[in-house]
């Protein structure tokens, strides 16, 4: 492999301190060294990219994503979806398991992670925590684990008994993994197309009550606290797409408490509110569902002030076909890998002043911390050099006519972004450059 | 067209559906259809002018128009000039399931336009406070008793139990605490205006001798529906009259 020199870019990078302008030099797919402007000229080396004016971050990591291969790859494949993905700045994603058939066993993982699956960025997958996500017999932690597992999740679907999900927090905690709930009692959300409250009520369509997300909140922190008395174990909790001021004053307390647990936040959850889906846009319907503006503003507070750990997009591509149906009969879910940078600059960084430096720690070094990742999600030298380069001030227009996802279902097709990636290098290569 | 009546009983899309009636000809389209805002859908596909036949609990525009036009008649108002204050000092209680129903959206959405006091009531469970967001004016009033004293018209609504999806409800109380009844009309409103969209099931939310009785415009409801949809029809239709 070659190397690569990147001139004059200003790195930002809270896990190292990094906040200003430098050279960095990669060599055979690794940070090899940074130093200051011009430090490397008596190299000879033939790739430069001269990044004046650009912020260089560590790649972005994204903990929730559905890639829809293999059984749905109609809507999109690992190759189309890590292409959108480096697009928008990623270096690693990890692959949600509700495909088809669910990634519950080392054959399917070993299947999802092979290289003929032809990944754009590292590739990482959360497998089933129970058999076919019914929620009713853990998969085997230990084998998917030495499998390359990063976490368990039955995401689209709770772990709903609280013996499984106790059972699962305790084995994840043997392995030393996470397991990442999608908090929704769907006990009390039959029935129920977007949040519950006057829009709802106005559009005639049952809606999800802030309890069903924080009741599983509730009750899961009750579990890691019951799991520290009684086994002498530190189970980690990570609490997906977190709706709900209710949730997440119930995480914010457990952080408090020592408990851990960790979570994430949307894009769309921070930007958008229930509102926009008077004129029923399936587009913007996804599940948990677009929220009252008190509860954005919640999500908003608690990535101010520490609570919510990183930003994770809940990346979901569903054909235009499946999206132009009834608005309850349409699937939940939006596409999002593109435009979670030029959405969390605007809001988060520009509008409630969020260093940029803290949306690169929500979107590549924390993420990295929840799944462990040893050698990246930060630009110390000897890691692998997954890198974006972006402009944090350039405003431009998201076109979904555009996107590399093999689905447009986004409701932010035409919108106004801040912050654009310019390029995104995965272990030294360039995969993506606008 | 219904979607029991056409290929979306097949697995045709709504949009294929509208597709297809366009290519036949069609130049309007009356929907009725189980899912909320499956107009709008269709209306977006096709690009013809769509008429809300009802759409799940969302609105019953057609029928909030014809209770308008039984409401201008029977009090004397005059039914050809519909302004913003034709409705001024009538107040409109509407009674029972509002949670579920398309009829009780579209009068409160537009009642309160034409200058009418509108009441919702019924117990929590059939009227969520939510329902206030209809219209800045409209109020909720529990007590079915204080609720009739103030009426000029009751609108009565059934429980609708095929969207009651796990709601339980306690019929013996129910019909004690909100039926319509000739007792409750003598002790409170004695002149009221008695409406009902239908179907309605006597002995449930409306007594069957006030459904028959005098104050009952429940038949006359019917009629103007006739009138107020061939009107519907002529105006999405482009007829010159």
């Amino acid at each position: 492999m070659t190397d690569l020199l990147i001139r004059n870019a200003h790195l930002i990078d809270p896990a190292t301190s990094l906040d200003g302008v430098h050279d960095l030099f990669i060599r055979e797919g690794r940070i090899a060294a940074i130093e200051r402007p011009g430090a490397f000229s008596a190299l000879e080396i033939k790739d430069t990219i001269d990044a004046a004016g650009l912020v260089l971050a560590p790649g972005f990591i994204d903990v929730h994503v559905h890639l829809r291969e293999p059984g749905q790859t109609w809507k999109e494949t690992i190759a189309t979806g890590t292409r959108a993905a480096a697009a928008g700045g990623y270096t690693t994603v990890v692959a949600m398991p509700n495909a088809v058939p669910v990634n519950d066993t080392v054959e399917s993982l070993t299947w999802m992670l092979a290289p003929a699956r032809n990944a754009a960025i590292h590739l990482l997958a959360m497998p089933a925590a129970t058999q076919g996500s019914l929620g009713e017999h853990l998969t085997h932690y230990e084998a998917l684990a030495m499998g390359g597992a990063v976490g368990f999740t039955d995401d689209g679907k709770p772990i709903l008994d609280d013996h499984v999900m106790r059972a699962a927090l305790v084995v994840a905690a043997r392995m030393g993994l996470p397991v990442s709930q999608h908090a929704e009692d769907t006990r009390l959300t039959g029935g129920c197309s977007m949040n519950a409250g006057p829009v709802a009520f106005r559009l005639g369509l049952r809606g999800m009550t802030v309890e069903a997300e924080s009741n599983i909140v509730e009750r899961d922190i009750a579990l890691l606290r019951e799991i520290e008395a009684e086994e002498g174990l530190r189970p980690h909790l990570h609490v997906q797409h977190v709706s709900t001021a209710k949730a997440l004053a119930a995480i914010r307390q457990a952080k408090q408490q020592g408990l851990h647990v960790t979570c994430e936040a949307a894009p769309h959850h921070f930007t958008l509110t229930e509102e926009v889906l008077e004129g029923y846009n399936t587009n913007a319907k996804m599940n948990p569902p677009l929220r009252a503006e008190a509860d954005r503003l919640a999500v908003i507070e608690a990535i101010l002030d520490g609570t919510v750990d990183c930003i994770a997009t809940d990346h979901a591509p569903h054909a235009a076909h499946e999206k132009e149906v009834e608005f309850e009969r349409a699937p939940n879910g939006i596409t999002g890998i593109e435009t979670a940078l030029g959405l969390a600059l605007p809001v988060l960084h520009r509008q409630h002043g969020l260093p940029v430096a803290h949306i690169v720690a929500l979107m590549s070094n924390n993420p990295a911390k929840i799944i462990h990742l040893k050698d990246r999600g930060s630009l110390k030298a000897g890691n692998y050099a997954d890198i974006v380069l972006f402009d944090p001030t350039a405003e431009w227009t998201f076109a979904a006519a555009q996107s590399l996802s093999k689905s447009k279902n986004t409701p932010f097709d035409q919108s106004p972004m801040l912050g654009r990636v310019h390029a995104t290098i995965s272990e030294g290569r360039v995969v993506f450059r606008h | 067209m219904s979607d029991k009546s056409s290929s979306i009983e097949k697995g045709e899309s709504l949009k294929d559906t509208g597709i297809t009636l366009r290519a036949l000809g069609a130049e309007a389209i009356i929907l009725r259809h189980n899912a909320s805002g499956a107009p709008e859908l269709l209306a977006r596909m096709t690009g013809l002018p769509v008429l809300n036949a009802g759409d799940g609990m969302h609105e019953h525009p057609s029928q909030a128009l014809l209770d308008l036009r039984t409401m201008l008649t029977r009090l004397g108002l005059d039914p050809k000039s519909a302004s913003e204050t034709c409705l001024k000092g009538v107040t409109v209680v509407i009674t029972g399931d509002i949670r579920h129903s398309r009829v009780a959206r579209s009068n409160a959405m537009l009642l309160p336009r034409l200058g009418a006091r509108v009441i919702l009531c019924g117990p929590e469970p059939l009227l969520p406070q939510e329902a206030l967001s209809l219209h800045p004016s409209i109020e909720i009033e529990r007590d079915f008793d204080r609720a009739l004293a103030q009426a000029s018209v009751a609108m009565m609504l059934r429980i609708q139990k095929e969207r009651l999806a796990g709601l339980s409800l306690d019929l013996g109380a129910y019909i004690e605490g909100y039926q319509l009844t000739e007792a409750r009309i003598a002790a409170h409103v004695p002149n009221v205006l008695v409406m009902h969209p239908g179907p309605m099931i006597r002995g449930l939310e409306i007594q069957g001798e006030v459904a028959d009785g005098p104050n009952s415009a429940i038949e006359e409801q019917v009629s103007h529906g006739l009138a107020i949809r061939t009107a519907l029809l002529v105006r999405a239709l482009g007829v010159k009259a």
